[in-house]
């Protein structure tokens, strides 16, 4: 009985060692601990013995059951660790520096600058207004003080339709309806009238690589009690330093715009040399032209129903467009509407 | 506009002053300045006044000439000279030996055989005119060996001033007038203008004029003769020269020369032909031909100059060939006058002729300027040429003044306006300087306008406050932010749906984002085999093919995807932007909307189609949280294709149309393609209330699924009989397998039934799907297999 149990201990040692599957593994339990198992066989002839030698066999054939599982279950657990081993030593290298196919779309450049201004103008509690691309003659020029004979009037210059309506030529076109709109809050409430609208303009004119007859413009017009100059010279050099992700000088010069009196022209720190030492990007001066802007001409506030004598406000003009230009470095704007997917699929989203 | 530094120093002292700063402070507080500022002599020295003491011809040479001049030395100096107007006696600039002349530095050089020792310069050389014909002439009597530059005025900084920039600012376009400007910014005294008394002149008769038109507000003349000067003054031609015109004779030289110097335009008749001027239009159109020799169009509009009933002048543009100064005048006429501002411009674009007179007066010149510019105009007269002499009285019509006006503001009004304090006597000292007439009393002002800036430049008072913070300079403004009370700011609705849309468009379908124009061009439209553009047009496209405007984003998109044909095998474009669909109350019915076309190379546009109508379904999802209706409407543009053209509707509002591309226009885009398209009204879409997100609980009891397959190619009879059974049990329906076949087609659903209080036995669900099927069977529809 008891070289049988040896026997027994020294087999299933070397049958383990040669089980190299899960299933072999299973072979040998059921083999040797199942109900027909030879270790089970064991304390099945174990009926013969006495009881002296019953119970010492007994203790020696259960010492041997469990050193049976125990050490199928280590090969078990073995043959496991292999198989992981060898699952990880099949799986191949992948070659990371072939390029990815992946389809993307992509935004239209004035999107992706729009957005940014108007998130930036949002954060300082501006509305974002929508206006029409075709208008009166009332929008664009007489309630904005354009005079009946001022030369933007011409044909040459804005595009008339046959009733008589324009497409609007600047988006100041829509700053009579704004201040209709926000008017009897500041009267009533208090609340200044600050708000941008963004929008495509037209002119009449011939098409070169820096002329385009088709535009965008962000309009800004803020109104309250005591609006003044040096707010309107804050308020342009916060904003455009949020633009341009820097610190950005700005200067006034006088410029002569109907809807505001007095007028500017805005010019920035050029944003190549940073206005020190001049450079072909801002033809040596340092400086570089961004935006028409001023104090809201007290004939434009009249005629969007608001008292001149009581409130004042600024307005600016600033060129989507050139913004785009300037942001992307595109340097043909007729580029900007041609349509070219070549062009275009280059502006995905921007941070 | 050319300025120059030497004739502003005529009328203002800015000596100790830094000339560069000033002119950028002028542009800082005036008007642009281009970067280019000319430093004009810098590059000359050493040139003299030179003597020729004999000419001898060159032995080796035709052209060339020895000689011998008299530069102030000891000894002549031996010259080899090839200008052809060389000849005894006469004195020249010279530049001897160690002289420099831009980049040339004068050495003793050999020319054919002979040493030059020293150059003659002709005008052009120094810079001074374009002449090159010859060597200098000096007919001044001067020593020889005078610095050159002790006689002329050659070292001078001249500016160009931006045109557009004075557009507002009749007063600037002359140097008296951007000399008061440098007055007020160096804060020195400005000049009074010498001037000649024309009363003198009172006892002389008075010249035949009368004004018969109000567009000409003025209009003052005088005669002279005996002007005997034919060439004007060196210095007079080098202002002229540096300021951009050329010299031409000494009257013409003159009125050029007090036109940039004072911003009067004035011109010279030949009085022979004046006899009795008049001031007035036809009653009908004539062709006249201008002293330039070019033949105009003269309309009735145009308002003329004309002796008796003969046109002789353009009022304010240009002079008649038939009446200018010719070499046998012996009396000539002198204009100075005024017209209507908006009259000359409008003249002027139908003529398409601009001149540095109509420039000046389309931007409203003060009409007290045309006597004050006779006066002047005298007075340099005499000084060159003592012969001259005045013929009659100073005869003036004076038929249309300015207002004068005067405004009142306190010292309140200024600060709440710059948000800064400027101090009371700074601002009666600006305000005085610019040439306002200012009364202080207290804090209040009272302030007239000078009249040149009373035709339309200062009207109001925040005019004042830009006079008054210009010349304080924006650069010395203290910044501070505006306090405002917080007020929450509200998207508008249709702009969050346009950001969703392109950003579901672009990030979950890959589609390309374009701008277009609101205009067809109807040529490429043409070559697409679209010829129906639309109605509404422009009156004044400078090209009729882009006249009409567009009534549809498809049109212009199908251009775009022609024009992407090479980029790739398959791609999507959108763009939201306007269209023009008619007129109402004589007003364009202007649309937003969206339109998105998918190209795709070969002939699976079942596949497209399906996609598009994804596209369409998920924007109406995500942003409305509501299913889109198809309902099946008859093509009306060319380029839809009659089958699979559908209305979308939203919560029962057609938003707008999904189809697929006429196969006519197709062939033409592309045969080996396929195009289908939308085009929705943003406007229309973003009105939709979104629906509420309603909760659904997830059942805690299993679910079963059932797969059915039914003989078909239609999948909208299922969903009918499914809807039909109206059974609260069904919480999904899936379409898990198409089978496209001649006579064979199928279609198979999987309906998910659950309950969320019980676990459902499968004989109720058996039930439910049985009579689906029998429904189905009853139209004809039977299972699969």
């Amino acid at each position: 009985m008891k070289e049988k149990l040896e026997q027994l201990r020294e087999q299933l040692a070397a049958e383990l060692s040669e089980a190299v599957d899960m299933q072999s593994i299973e072979n040998l339990r059921v083999k040797y601990l199942g109900k027909k198992g030879s270790v089970t066989d064991l304390l099945k002839g174990m009926k013969d013995l006495s009881n002296e030698e019953k119970k010492h066999f007994g203790m020696l054939v259960n010492q041997l059951k469990s050193q049976t599982a125990e050490s199928i279950a280590r090969r078990s657990s073995e043959l496991k660790e292999l198989e992981i081993k060898r699952e990880i030593e099949l799986m191949p290298a992948f070659d990371l520096t072939i390029p990815s196919s992946a389809e993307r779309g992509s935004y239209h450049p004035i999107t992706l600058v729009q957005r940014e201004c108007e998130r930036i103008f949002t954060t300082m509690g501006f509305n974002v207004e929508d206006y029409p691309e075709v208008v009166t003659d009332y929008e664009c020029f007489e309630a904005v003080n354009v005079p009946k004979d001022h030369p933007a009037r011409d044909m040459q210059d804005t595009y008339y339709l046959e009733n008589g309506e324009l497409l609007k030529s600047q988006t100041s076109a829509a700053q009579n309806a704004i201040l209709r709109k926000y008017g009897s809050r500041l009267i009533e409430d208090g609340m200044p009238i600050r708000a941008i609208f963004p929008g495509r303009c037209f002119r009449n004119e011939a098409t070169d690589a820096t002329h385009e007859n088709t535009f965008f413009q962000m309009e800004g017009v803020m109104v309250d009690r005591n609006i003044s100059i040096s707010n309107l010279i804050y308020f342009m050099k916060t904003m455009l330093s949020e633009v341009f992700q820097k610190d950005i000088k700005v200067r006034l010069r006088p410029g002569f715009f109907p809807f505001v009196e007095p007028g500017f022209e805005l010019d920035i720190s050029c944003l190549i040399c940073g206005g020190d030492e001049g450079c072909p990007s801002c033809n040596h001066s340092g400086w570089l032209e961004l935006c028409p802007c001023g104090m809201i001409h007290p004939a434009v506030l009249r005629e969007g129903g608001i008292d001149p004598e009581e409130y004042t406000g600024f307005a600016f003009g600033l060129g989507l467009t050139r913004l785009a230009m300037m942001k992307y470095g595109i340097k043909d704007i007729r580029d900007l509407n041609a349509g070219s997917l070549r062009v275009l699929d280059q502006f995905c989203e921007d941070k | 506009m050319f300025l120059s530094m030497n004739w502003i120093k005529d009328f203002v002292d800015l000596s100790g002053l830094d000339e560069l700063e000033l002119i950028n402070r002028f542009s800082l507080s005036t008007a642009e300045v281009e970067n280019d500022i000319q430093h004009k002599g810098s590059d000359i020295s050493g040139v003299v006044v030179a003597e020729i003491l004999s000419v001898e011809p060159h032995p080796e040479s035709k052209k060339l000439h020895l000689l011998k001049v008299d530069a102030g030395g000891d000894t002549p100096t031996d010259v080899v000279c090839g200008a052809p107007n060389v000849r005894v006696g006469m004195k020249t600039a010279f530049a001897p030996v160690g002289a420099r002349l831009g980049e040339i530095e004068i050495a003793p050089r050999p020319l054919a055989g002979y040493m030059s020792h020293g150059m003659c310069c002709s005008e052009r050389e120094l810079g001074i005119s374009d002449d090159h014909a010859g060597i200098m002439e000096i007919t001044d009597d001067v020593v020889n060996g005078t610095d050159i530059k002790e006689l002329y005025a050659i070292d001078d900084i001249i500016f160009e001033v931006d045109n557009k920039s004075l557009t507002n600012r009749p007063d600037l376009w002359s140097h008296y007038g951007i000399a008061r400007e440098f007055s007020a910014i160096a804060r020195r005294p400005l000049r009074a203008l010498p001037t000649e008394d024309l009363t003198a002149y009172d006892a002389l008769p008075q010249v035949d004029m009368k004004i018969e038109d109000p567009l000409c507000q003025r209009y003052s003349c005088l005669q002279f003769e005996n002007i005997s000067r034919l060439i004007s003054p060196v210095n007079m031609r080098i202002r002229l020269y540096y300021c951009g015109m050329r010299a031409i004779n000494f009257l013409a030289d003159m009125t050029n020369y007090l036109m940039l110097e004072m911003g009067q335009p004035m011109h010279a008749f030949d009085s022979r032909k004046v006899g009795s001027i008049r001031i007035k239009r036809f009653d009908h159109e004539f062709d006249f031909t201008t002293l330039d020799g070019v033949q105009r169009h003269i309309d009735t509009d145009t308002l003329m100059i004309c002796n008796g009933d003969t046109p002789v002048a353009i009022a304010g543009i240009m002079g008649g060939l038939d009446s200018q100064i010719v070499e046998d005048t012996h009396t000539l006429t002198l204009e100075s006058a005024t017209f209507d501002a908006v009259s000359i411009r409008k003249s002027t674009v139908r003529l398409s002729h601009r001149t540095d007179a109509s420039m000046r007066y389309e931007k409203s010149l003060d009409p007290a300027l045309t006597t004050a510019a006779i006066a002047r105009f005298v007075y340099l007269l005499r000084q060159y040429d003592s012969g001259v002499q005045v013929k009659s009285s100073l005869t003036d019509d004076y038929a249309y003044h300015y207002p004068e006006i005067t405004l009142s503001f306190d010292k309140a009004y200024v600060d709440r306006y710059t948000g800064i304090a400027i101090d009371n006597d700074t601002i009666v000292d600006t305000l005085s300087r610019l040439g306002f007439a200012v009364t202080l009393s207290g804090d209040d002002f009272t302030v007239t306008v000078p009249s040149w800036r009373a035709t339309k430049d200062v009207t109001i008072k925040a005019d004042i406050i830009e006079e008054i913070t210009r010349i304080f300079g924006y650069d010395n403004f203290e910044v501070h932010t505006a306090a405002a009370p917080l007020f929450p700011t509200r998207p508008e609705y249709v702009k969050k749906d346009e950001d969703n849309i392109k950003d579901i468009l672009v990030k979950k379908y890959n589609l390309h984002e374009v701008h277009s124009y609101i205009w067809n061009y109807v040529d490429e439209l043409s070559d697409i085999g679209i010829d129906n553009v639309g109605r509404i047009k422009l009156q004044n496209a400078s090209n009729p093919n882009i006249e009409t405007i567009r009534s549809s984003m498809i049109p212009t998109q199908l251009c775009q995807v022609r024009s992407n044909l090479g980029y790739a095998p398959s791609f999507g474009i959108f763009e939201i932007g306007r269209v023009v669909t008619g007129m109402k109350d004589g007003l364009c019915i202007e649309e937003k909307h969206l339109a998105v076309t998918l190209y795709q190379k070969g002939a699976d546009v079942r596949s497209l189609y399906y996609r598009l109508k994804e596209m369409i379904e998920e924007l109406a999802l995500e942003l409305k949280h509501l299913p889109v209706a198809f309902a099946p409407v008859s093509p009306e543009r060319e380029y839809e294709h009659p089958t699979n053209l559908y209305e979308i509707i939203v919560d029962g509002t057609s938003i707008g149309r999904i189809g697929i591309l006429h196969p006519s226009v197709q062939k033409k885009l592309d045969r080996r393609a396929v195009v289908v398209f939308a085009e929705l009204d943003v406007d229309r879409f973003a009105a939709i209330d979104s629906a509420d997100i309603v909760y659904d609980e997830p059942s805690k009891y299993p679910s079963i699924e059932i797969d059915l397959s039914f003989l078909t190619s239609r999948f909208e009879p299922i969903k009918k009989a499914i809807d039909a059974a109206s059974c609260a049990l069904i919480r999904k329906v899936e379409v898990i397998d198409i089978y496209e076949a001649e006579d064979a087609s199928s279609i198979a659903v999987r309906l998910t039934f659950s309950d969320n209080t019980r676990t459902l036995t499968r004989d109720e669900v058996t039930a439910v799907s049985d009579s689906i099927v029998d429904t189905l069977e009853q139209s004809g529809i039977r299972l699969k297999g």
